[in-house]
C-alpha cells in the first residue's frame, strides 16, 4: 500500500466557552485506510467533524488535506476539494426523493448558468442529463435504484443512512466520514453495512474516517483506531492495541453503565 | 419524452387560451373588472416573489413593501412627463438630472425592478448571514428605513407629497403579460438545479452546504431575484393606481403578501397564483365591512382598516389551524389535470 498522506491535523483543538471539546488530536491518515474514531458519547466524535469539514473553526491547530492547509475554509469549499461527510442525526432534504436528494451534489459540477437553464439551452440539458445517469448509476451500486422516486425520508432507517452515504459518494470525495452509520440498526443490518463500506472503499478507492459505537464495525473493519475521552486522545493503534489498552477499558466501562 | 412534448404542447395552448381571454377581457370588461384583474395580477407576482424567497428558500424575510417602493418611485420618475414634474415637485425641485427623463412604461417597469434588485443584493449580503427571525427583524427594518429615506430625498421622491399624475396603464396586457411571464420564469427556475438548491438550503442547510452548496451566494441569488420581481410590481402598481406616496408602502403592506403566500402554500406557485388572486378579489368585495352599514334603519358606522383585521384572523386561522396552506406544497400539472378529466368520463361511461 502506498503511504500518501490524506489527512493529518496537527494539535486540532476546539473550545465552547469554558469547555474544551477537542484537545490536542492528531490524526495522520494515508491513502485507503479505513480508520476509527470512537469514545464514550460526549467524547467530541462529531465535534472532530465539524471542524474537518468546516461546520467549526478550531480554536488552534491546523488540517491538511492532501498536502495543502484547509484550516478554517468554508465546508462547501472543503466539500469540492473532496472531502465528503455524512451525519449522525440524519439530514436528509425532507422534501425530495431519493434521486433529487443525491442530485443536489452536481449542483456545483453543473458548467451552464441560470439563464441557459431557466431557456433549456443544451448545454444545461446535457449537462443535467448527464448527472441524472451518473446519479442513477450510483444508486443502482448501492441498492437504492428501486426505490429512486420514493421520498428519501420515507424510507425505512437503515436505507436512510445509505443514502445519506450515496449523497456524500455523490460529491465524488477522496475521503468520506462517516458519522455513526451503523447507529440503530439491527445486526443483520450492521453486517450488511460493513460489507457495504467495505465495497465502496474499493469501489471509489476511498479514504473512510469512520465514527462508530458498535465495536464489532470498528474492530471488524478499521486499520487503525483512534480513541477519545473528554476530548483528549487516550489511546491510538491497531485494534488489538486499542482493546488492550487500559485506559481505554476503563473509559468504556465507565459508559457502559452510563447508557444502561 | 412523448409526455413531455404533449404538456408542452398543452402548456401553449393554454397561453394562446389566455391570450383569446386577456384579448376579450381588455374590450369588454368594465372599468372597474379590469382594475380588479390587473391589481390581482400584481398581487400573483408579488406573492411569487415572495413565495420565491419564503416558501422556496426558507429565508423569513420581510422587506416586500421596501423593494416595491423602490420599483415604484423608480418607474414612476422614469415615467413622468417633465411637465407634470415641474408642477408636483413644487416644494423642492427635481433633481436636474431626473427632470427631463420620460422613458416608455415597460422599460422603465424593467428599471424598477433592476434597481430594487441592486437594493436587493446590497441589504442581503449583511443580512442573509441572519438567521430566522433575526432575519425577519432585520429586513423589516431595511423597509421602514426605505420608506424614510424616500420621505425625505424630496428633491429626488418628492417627499411625504408622494408623486402624482404617473402614466396611467390600463390593459390587462401589460399587467397579466407581466404576471404570465414572472409564472414562467419562476416556475423555471424551481424546476431547475438552481431551484433544488434553494429548496436544499431550506430543508437542512447544513446538509447543503456539505454537498458543496455555497449558501450565501444561493441565499442572495433567491433574494435578489425575489427584490427584482417586488420591484416590478410597485412599478405596475404605480402605473395602476397612478399616484404614490411614501405611506403605501408600510409593513402591512408586506404582511398582506405573506398572507398570499401562507394562504395559497409555502413552497406552492400554483397555490400564490391562486390565493393572489382570491386575496384580491376579496379585499374589493370587503370594501363594505369599512363603509356605513345600514342595518333595518339602524346606521353603523364603517371602520376603515377592518379589512385588515379580517385578513389578520384569517392569516392566524391558517397558521394555527390549515398551516399548510390551499395546496402546501403541491403543483398544478397536466398529467394530473388529464388524470382526472380521463376519471370523470370514465365514471359518466359507467354510470
Ligand atoms: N456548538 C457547540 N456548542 C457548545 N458545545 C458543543 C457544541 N458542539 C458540541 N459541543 C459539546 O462538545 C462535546 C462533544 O460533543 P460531540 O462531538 O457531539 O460528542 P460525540 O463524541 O458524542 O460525537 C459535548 O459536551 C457537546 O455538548
Ligand atoms: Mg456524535
Amino acid at each position: 500500500m502506498s503511504s500518501e498522506k490524506i489527512l493529518i491535523t496537527k494539535d486540532l483543538t476546539i473550545k465552547f466557552g469554558g469547555l474544551t471539546a477537542v484537545s490536542g488530536l492528531n490524526l495522520d491518515i494515508s491513502k485507503g485506510e479505513i480508520i476509527g474514531l470512537i469514545g464514550p458519547n460526549g467524547a467530541g466524535k462529531t465535534t472532530c467533524f465539524n471542524i474537518i469539514t468546516g461546520v467549526y473553526k478550531p480554536t488552534s491547530g491546523n488540517i491538511l488535506f492532501h498536502n495543502q492547509d484547509i484550516t478554517g475554509l468554508r465546508p462547501d469549499l472543503i466539500t469540492k476539494l473532496g472531502i465528503a461527510r455524512t451525519f449522525q442525526n440524519i439530514r436528509l432534504f425532507n422534501s425530495m426523493t431519493v434521486l433529487e436528494n443525491v442530485m443536489i451534489s452536481k449542483h456545483v459540477r453543473l458548467n451552464a448558468n441560470l439563464l441557459e437553464a431557466v431557456l433549456h439551452l443544451p448545454r444545461y440539458t446535457n449537462a443535467h442529463r448527464q448527472h441524472l445517469e451518473e446519479c442513477m448509476e450510483l444508486l443502482e451500486q448501492v441498492g437504492l435504484a428501486d426505490v429512486a422516486h420514493e421520498k428519501g425520508t420515507s424510507l425505512p432507517y437503515g436505507k436512510q443512512r445509505r443514502l445519506e452515504i450515496a449523497r456524500a459518494l455523490a460529491t465524488q470525495p477522496t475521503l468520506l466520514l462517516l458519522d455513526e452509520p451503523a447507529a440503530g440498526m439491527n445486526p443483520q443490518e450492521t453486517l450488511e453495512l460493513m460489507d457495504f463500506i467495505k465495497k465502496i472503499r474499493e469501489l471509489y478507492g476511498l479514504t473512510i474516517l469512520l465514527i462508530e459505537h458498535h465495536m464489532e464495525v470498528v474492530m471488524g473493519i478499521c486499520e487503525r483506531i483512534t480513541v477519545l475521552d473528554y476530548g483528549i486522545t487516550i489511546a491510538q493503534g491497531t485494534p488489538a492495541e486499542v482493546q488492550a489498552n487500559q485506559q481505554v477499558i476503563k473509559a468504556y466501562l465507565g459508559t457502559v453503565e452510563d447508557d444502561a | 419524452m412523448e409526455n413531455k412534448r404533449q404538456n408542452t404542447i398543452l402548456t401553449i395552448i393554454a397561453l394562446l387560451f389566455c391570450t383569446l381571454l386577456i384579448y376579450l377581457g381588455d374590450n369588454n370588461l368594465s372599468r372597474f373588472q379590469l382594475r380588479i384583474l390587473n391589481l390581482s395580477a400584481i398581487y400573483v407576482i408579488l406573492g411569487l416573489s415572495m413565495n420565491l424567497v419564503i416558501g422556496f428558500t426558507g429565508m423569513f424575510s420581510l422587506g416586500h413593501a421596501g423593494f416595491m417602493c423602490v420599483g415604484a418611485y423608480t418607474a414612476a420618475i422614469l415615467t413622468m412627463s417633465p411637465a407634470a414634474k415641474e408642477l408636483i415637485y413644487y416644494m423642492v425641485p427635481i433633481h436636474p438630472l431626473l427632470a427631463n427623463i420620460q422613458w416608455g412604461v415597460i422599460p422603465a417597469a424593467l428599471a424598477g425592478g433592476i434597481v430594487a434588485a441592486i437594493f436587493g443584493v446590497l441589504v442581503g449580503f449583511p443580512a442573509l448571514r441572519l438567521r430566522d427571525d433575526y432575519l425577519a427583524i432585520a429586513t423589516l427594518g431595511f423597509a421602514e428605513i426605505i420608506r424614510i429615506v424616500v420621505t425625505n430625498t424630496t428633491s429626488i421622491t418628492n417627499g411625504s407629497l408622494g408623486l402624482k399624475d404617473i402614466p396611467s396603464v390600463k390593459s390587462l396586457w401589460v399587467y397579466w403579460g407581466f404576471a404570465i411571464l414572472t409564472i414562467l420564469i419562476l416556475r423555471a427556475i424551481i424546476n431547475s438545479s438552481w431551484g433544488y438548491a434553494f429548496k436544499a438550503i431550506r430543508d437542512n442547510e447544513i446538509a447543503a452546504e456539505a454537498m458543496g452548496i455555497n449558501i450565501l451566494k444561493h441565499k442572495l441569488l433567491s433574494f435578489t431575484i425575489g427584490a427584482f420581481f417586488a420591484g416590478l410590481s410597485g412599478a405596475l402598481m404605480a402605473y395602476l393606481i397612478t399616484s404614490i406616496d411614501p405611506t403605501m408602502f408600510r409593513f402591512t403592506f408586506t404582511f398582506q403578501i405573506l398572507l398570499i403566500v401562507v394562504l395559497g402554500g409555502m413552497g406552492s406557485i400554483t397555490g400564490s397564483i391562486v390565493a393572489g388572486v382570491l386575496v384580491t378579489v376579496a379585499m374589493e368585495w370587503l370594501r363594505f365591512v369599512e363603509q356605513d352599514m345600514n342595518f333595518f334603519g339602524f346606521v353603523i358606522p364603517g371602520i376603515s382598516g377592518m379589512r385588515m383585521v379580517i385578513f389578520s384572523i384569517l392569516l392566524l386561522l391558517v397558521v394555527l389551524f390549515y398551516r399548510q396552506g390551499l395546496l402546501g406544497t403541491k403543483e398544478f400539472s397536466w398529467n394530473f389535470f388529464l388524470k382526472l378529466a380521463s376519471k370523470r368520463s370514465k365514471q359518466k361511461e359507467v354510470s
